[in-house]
């Protein structure tokens, strides 16, 4: 990989909270992102939606440093994620640099990934004190200020099995936002929960944007509340943007056959 | 070390021989009991259940050296003495027996509900109906822990030399006490034993399972 | 020949034999612990990201798994001076024992910690936790119910096994026994005792773990 082409940090007049440049990500043979272009500007809120093997997914989980790079380069803030500088060159990065880098980000998943053996409470604060070197007293009280936010502070002393999904959700989120990220990912943070209980959790969100400056990507199957709060809509299509637009334009006025058709289906499945 | 293995080698082969037939005849032992106190601990008439559940109970919560000592040293009280070449694999035979009726019992009780129905329906005595259905099928689920419980049947047959059976163990010390070469005597014993457990029993076990699982049609 | 219980005899011997079982339950308790840190150890380093370490590492503990303990010991305790470093039998017995075992508790603890969900990998990268605070805060307290069961299993097959450090002279249980035996060439009531001592701390041993092993599941929440 031809790292000269990429500059090592970018310049003040041009820079995007999130930048991917010419970004390819694949396993073996299946290339899942294929030189992705994307840009995304502080505190924009981007959904991101697409067919299933789409590379959507694949696109938060590159930016939480889940998964390696297997070409170009992501920037945060002007300076590389994936990559550092040494000796006045781009080189890939080492855990040091990830860690560091990684501070900016939080993340939401699908399953919520709670810590089952600690309570609402000790998870939200378990980031700030080990992580952040925040006193107890400092986390307990940060943790309780979120945990009000998400409605969830009367049950901040229960443990995960005890809450529903979308509670274990809100508390996944307040969790995320106690280690005070500038950047917020959500993937698919209501496909795995009952319809009644998504109300609770888009709620957090929508005010979560209304609110705050974050800068957030979001990949989601719910079109309405998508169209509802982004600043962009994202369509993913084989690991490559077919359109992306403002809501509004994308989805009354679609300009690719592909986003017609993936939008008719999504119409159908509802 | 080669050296050593000129001088000693041959008696160590003598000794692993030894093992090696122990280790057949304790294998014996053990699936027999196994499948006794197995079939045993599932039957419908409680005093052979009891039986099978104090035999496996006994040899399991009990330490092998500790049966070992009992069958060669006390047996011979009730007047049942055994040479110390038969006392040897039975004990140990019979441990791993305790522990081998477990997973027969396992096995056994694994096989679908609906096989047991379907034998029924056709008429089958019982006796039948486990030998030609049930049996069968549950022989492929046991094989993965019978592998792993013969390797501890090997292990288990080292324990014979202290009642001066002279199998590889024996000979091992036996060539320590003689030239105090501690480091090769015991060394090639460790060696001989993981070869034994490594190419000879984990290999026939797979090729078992291999075998059975394609009678079954299941391969 | 004859079948003769001497019920004074074996009342007299008794005392000896719960002296030399303090002695087994020691050499156990000192073995096992040795065998969980151990154990803790190779497992977290089979998981290291280097290959031939790895791999070296779990030829080793393979080797040592097939192999039968009472070999390890004699080997332990022979080779041990001859390479200049002496070992007191109880020494090299325990040694010994927590090596061989701690074999198996890796294997134990590697499945529990393959138990806990990748999801929780991933929550603590997300919220950028370090390696060690991911392992000992959030993965391991997860894996450790998993794990119970089989360190139970062997906390009792370690008890059982104790009677071999007797071929290198140390004084647990058996040792006594045998020595009542050739003392006194009475073998049936020594030999039937040593037996019942046994299952009298095994069997109610296996029953603790097992409700040791439902509340800890409790406690955890999970």
């Amino acid at each position: 990989m031809d790292l000269s082409a990429y500059p090592l940090e970018l310049p003040e007049s041009d820079r995007p909270m999130v930048r991917f440049m010419n970004v390819t990500k694949s396993y073996g043979a299946l290339v899942v992102l294929d030189n992705l272009n994307l840009d995304i500007q502080r505190g924009e809120m981007v959904s991101v939606i697409g067919p299933s093997g789409s590379g959507k997914t694949t696109v938060l989980r590159m930016l939480m440093t889940l998964e390696t790079i297997n070409g170009g380069v992501i920037y945060i803030d002007g300076k590389p994620l994936t990559h550092m500088v040494r000796n006045g060159r781009l080189v890939p990065a080492d855990e040091a640099h990830l860690r560091r880098m990684r501070a900016s980000i939080g993340m939401c998943f699908q399953h919520f990934n709670l810590f089952p053996h600690m309570t609402a409470l000790q998870n939200c604060m378990e980031g700030p004190v080990q992580v952040l070197g925040l006193t107890k007293a400092e986390a307990r009280a940060r943790a309780e200020e979120l945990l009000t936010m998400v409605g969830m502070i009367d049950k901040k002393d229960q443990h995960p099995s005890r809450l529903s999904g979308g509670q274990q959700q809100r508390v996944a989120i307040a969790r995320a936002l106690a280690m005070r990220p500038r950047i917020m990912l959500f993937d698919e943070v209501t496909s795995a929960l009952d319809p009644e209980v998504i109300g609770e959790v888009t709620e957090v969100i929508r005010r979560l944007v209304a609110e705050h400056d974050l800068t957030m990507l979001m990949v989601t199957h719910q079109m309405g509340f998508a169209r509802d709060i982004s600043d962009r809509i994202c369509f993913f299509y084989k690991g490559k943007i077919e359109e992306q637009a403002p809501p509004e334009q994308f989805f009354t006025n679609p300009q690719r056959e592909r986003t017609q058709q993936f939008l008719r289906a999504v119409k159908d499945a509802d | 070390m080669w050296e050593f293995l000129q001088t000693y080698g041959l008696r160590l082969v003598d000794g692993a021989l030894v093992t090696c037939a122990q280790f057949a005849l304790a294998t014996l032992v053990a699936c027999s009991a196994a499948l006794v106190a197995g079939l045993g601990r599932l039957s419908a008439l409680w005093p052979l259940r009891t039986l099978a559940t104090l035999y496996i109970e006994i040899f399991r919560g009990t330490s092998l050296l500790v049966q070992l000592y009992w069958i060669f040293f006390v047996l011979p009280l009730f007047g049942v003495s055994l040479p110390k070449f038969e006392a040897g694999f039975l004990s140990v035979g019979l441990n791993v027996g305790a522990y081998g009726a477990e997973i027969v019992r396992g096995a056994i009780t694994a096989v679908p509900r609906g096989q047991w129905e379907a034998g029924y329906a056709l008429s089958m005595s019982p006796a039948r109906r486990m030998r030609r259905i049930i049996l069968p099928q549950a022989l492929v689920l046991m094989l993965p822990p019978w592998g792993n419980l013969l390797i501890e049947l090997l292990k288990g047959t080292a324990l014979v030399a202290l009642i001066a059976v002279p199998d590889l163990m024996f000979v091992a010390k036996q060539i320590n006490g003689a030239t105090f070469r501690s480091a090769e005597a015991f060394g090639a014993a460790l060696l001989i034993y993981y070869l034994l457990a490594r190419l000879l029993v984990t290999p026939a076990m797979r090729g078992l399972e291999r075998v059975m699982a394609r009678r079954l049609g299941r391969a | 020949m004859r079948f003769d219980w001497n019920w004074q005899f074996a009342f007299e011997i008794l005392p000896r034999l719960l002296r030399a079982t303090v002695n087994t339950l020691i050499a156990a308790g000192v073995g096992y612990a040795l065998a969980m840190v151990l154990g803790l150890i190779f497992a977290l380093a089979l998981r290291s990201p280097w290959r031939l370490p790895r791999t070296l590492l779990r030829e080793v503990l393979e080797f040592i798994r097939s192999t039968p303990l009472v070999v390890q010991i004699f080997f332990i305790f022979y080779v041990g001076p001859q390479v200049g470093i002496t070992l007191s039998p109880w020494v090299a017995g325990m040694i010994a024992i927590g090596l061989h075992y701690s074999a198996y508790l890796a294997e134990v603890y590697r499945a529990g910690i393959e138990a806990v969900p990748r999801g929780q990998w991933e929550a603590c990268r997300a919220l950028n936790m370090t390696t060690r605070d991911s392992y000992f805060r959030i993965v391991l307290p997860q894996a450790l119910p998993h794990a119970i069961p089989g360190m139970g299993n062997y906390l009792v097959g370690i008890f059982k096994d104790t009677p071999m450090l007797s071929v290198i002279g140390v004084t647990e249980l058996m040792q006594a026994a045998n020595s009542i035996g050739s003392e006194t060439y009475r073998f049936l009531e020594p030999y039937t005792l040593v037996g019942v001592i046994f299952l009298a701390l095994s069997l109610p041993t296996a029953g603790l773990v097992r409700l040791g092993e439902r509340r800890l599941r409790r406690k955890l929440g999970l």
